[in-house]
């Protein structure tokens, strides 16, 4: 990271944090991670149930479901998780669209499009995966090439400590975040959370969702093995779309918490102002 | 198209686009044509890629009697109620026959006796509908490039339809009756075959009797039900909506391997 002095007086120092391939593939990701959890949305609700395994449809037990059922003259929407059950009217399994109740998984505000249509869903889904992993195959390469993951990503065997993680882990809590030397990288929290998205789950939304793919199985039938079937795959594709939904509000969190103009400016010019420890 | 022309298209489209955007959210973008164009390179691109890793002839993964769905969901038509259909029906389809024709040196009519007659390849196979649920079951039937082999194609067929006893849309253009289509890497696979059993049993009306098409590395709906002709043709443009199939005529991929 080349250093910018600006100069003493000010008590800031301003570091090219993010090159430019790095943010460049960062804003293409934030545009595909949105389209295809929105799409993918769509998708779910043409079938708004999950089982485990090879097989699975109505008649079989399903591990999660949405539905509309009626309760004397009124309909309520019903999520069920394993063996409880959930009262999600208005939200889950029926939600109102253009003021009249309907039967639907995910409301319209949480779907491309808003209304019923799984064509148009899976045609969005597919070309923006397809974005997706090539930005992905190229931030992989760039990351190896240019040691990205190992000077930025990688933690240190220090940094590994309990006691260390623990005192990150405080500081997190109370809001406190690094000034000085320890702002010119991420912290501890921070590596590990960005490897765990980008080696684990982001991969596995890939690997699932080829998994899901008749002519996918038929290239690499060995998928169905590592995930129990076609039917678990669909349900992990899911679920891991609900982690990285939950990494992104924790991650946007964070992003306005620490200096929320610093952080985007780093993001889409490279520069990230750090402030001196004494000058607080 | 000159300059001028053209910029101010593109200035209509973008203000069109963001008025949209402010309007209704995305719809408006998801029913644009051009959206969808562009959309569309991404089915090419699935084709492609699958193809290329796939090679003609790897396999889908088949399964035991102990993997078998305990119902395996009825989807689509479930009970075709054209009186020519229910006439087949009623007479245990003695008097239906299979037509195959087109671009083929020698056109034919097979009966259900015939079909059955011939050498058979039983799989059990997994059928994905594109809505996302799963079902496994065990189709017995006559491999299509056997029966392709015997009438001949003429060397510009490119594509086999398969035109379908069961309008699923009411319509009076006649647009609404289900067909579907394959290629020839499809229409030669191995496992492509014209089931006239199911789990050991006749065909059920509800899963397409007396005959449907099996082509086990795609979704659902490509796998249709009640044949009563198949067509090799050189293009799919003339054929109903001209997308090669009901539901592609519909918005959905031609390709549905993914």
């Amino acid at each position: 990271m080349a250093t910018i002095d600006a100069g003493a007086a000010t008590g800031r120092t301003v570091i090219y944090r993010h090159s430019l391939l790095v943010r460049l593939s960062h804003w293409v990701n934030v545009l595909c991670m949105t389209v295809l959890l929105f799409s993918g949305l769509q998708i779910f609700n043409a079938h708004p149930s999950l089982y485990w395994g090879q097989y699975g449809a109505d008649n079989d037990p399903s591990f999660i479901s949405m539905e509309a059922v009626q309760d004397g003259d009124k309909a309520k929407g019903l999520t069920r998780v394993g063996s409880l059950t959930f009262n999600t009217t208005g939200f889950l399994g029926l939600s109102e669209v253009d003021g009249e109740a309907a039967a639907r998984g995910f409301p319209d505000w949480l779907t491309i499009p808003s209304y019923q249509d799984l064509a148009s869903g899976r045609r969005w889904h597919f070309f923006f995966a397809w974005l997706f992993v090539i930005n992905g195959f190229i931030y992989l390469a760039y990351g190896l090439l240019s040691r990205h993951f190992r000077r930025d990503l990688l933690p240190a065997r220090n940094e590994l400590t309990p006691a260390h993680i623990r005192h990150e882990i405080v500081n997190h809590a109370r809001l406190r975040f690094p000034k000085g030397p320890e702002a010119r990288h991420y912290n501890t929290l921070q590596k590990l959370t960005y490897v765990a998205v980008i080696f684990l789950l982001l991969p596995l939304m890939v690997l699932t969702g080829l998994t899901m793919s008749p002519g996918f199985n038929a290239v690499a039938p060995w998928l169905l093995d590592v995930f129990g079937g076609r039917q678990s795959a669909r349900t992990i594709h899911f679920l891991t779309a609900f982690s990285l939904t939950a990494f992104v509000v924790v991650h946007v969190a964070m992003v306005i918490l620490s200096g929320v103009f610093n952080n985007l400016r780093s993001m889409i010019t490279g520069y990230y102002a750090i402030e001196q420890e004494d000058k607080k | 198209m000159s300059r001028i022309l053209t910029r101010r298209r593109f200035l209509i489209g973008a203000t069109m686009t963001a008025s949209a955007l402010g309007l209704s959210g995305c719809d408006a973008l998801v029913e644009s044509d051009r959206t969808k164009s562009v959309l569309k390179i991404a089915e090419g691109l699935s084709m492609k890629t699958q193809r290329f890793l796939l090679g003609d002839n790897a396999l889908a993964r088949e399964f035991t009697e102990a993997d078998l769905s305990p119902v395996f969901r009825a989807n689509g038509t479930s009970m075709p109620d054209n009186p020519q259909y229910l006439d087949w029906m009623n007479r245990q389809f003695s008097t239906w026959k299979l037509e195959i024709g087109g671009l083929v040196e020698r056109p034919m009519q097979l009966s259900l006796a015939d079909l059955k007659a011939l050498p058979a390849r039983t799989q059990i196979t997994r059928h994905d509908c594109v809505e996302g649920w799963s079902a496994i079951g065990k189709w017995t039937g006559v491999p299509l490039g056997a029966l392709l082999k015997t009438v001949g194609l003429k060397p510009e067929a490119r594509y086999i339809v398969f035109h379908c006893a069961d309008e699923y849309e009411k319509s009076l253009d006649g647009s609404g009756w289900y067909y579907e289509s394959i290629d020839l890497v499809d229409a030669f696979h191995p496992q492509t075959i014209l089931a006239h059993t199911m789990n050991g049993r006749d065909l059920e009306v509800a899963h397409g009797a007396p005959l449907r098409l099996r082509v086990e590395r795609q979704l659902g709906y490509k796998q249709a039900k009640y044949l009563t002709r198949i067509e090799a043709v050189a293009d799919l443009g003339r054929l109903y909506g001209g997308n090669g199939g009901f539901w592609e005529d519909r918005g959905y991929e031609w390709y549905a391997g993914i």
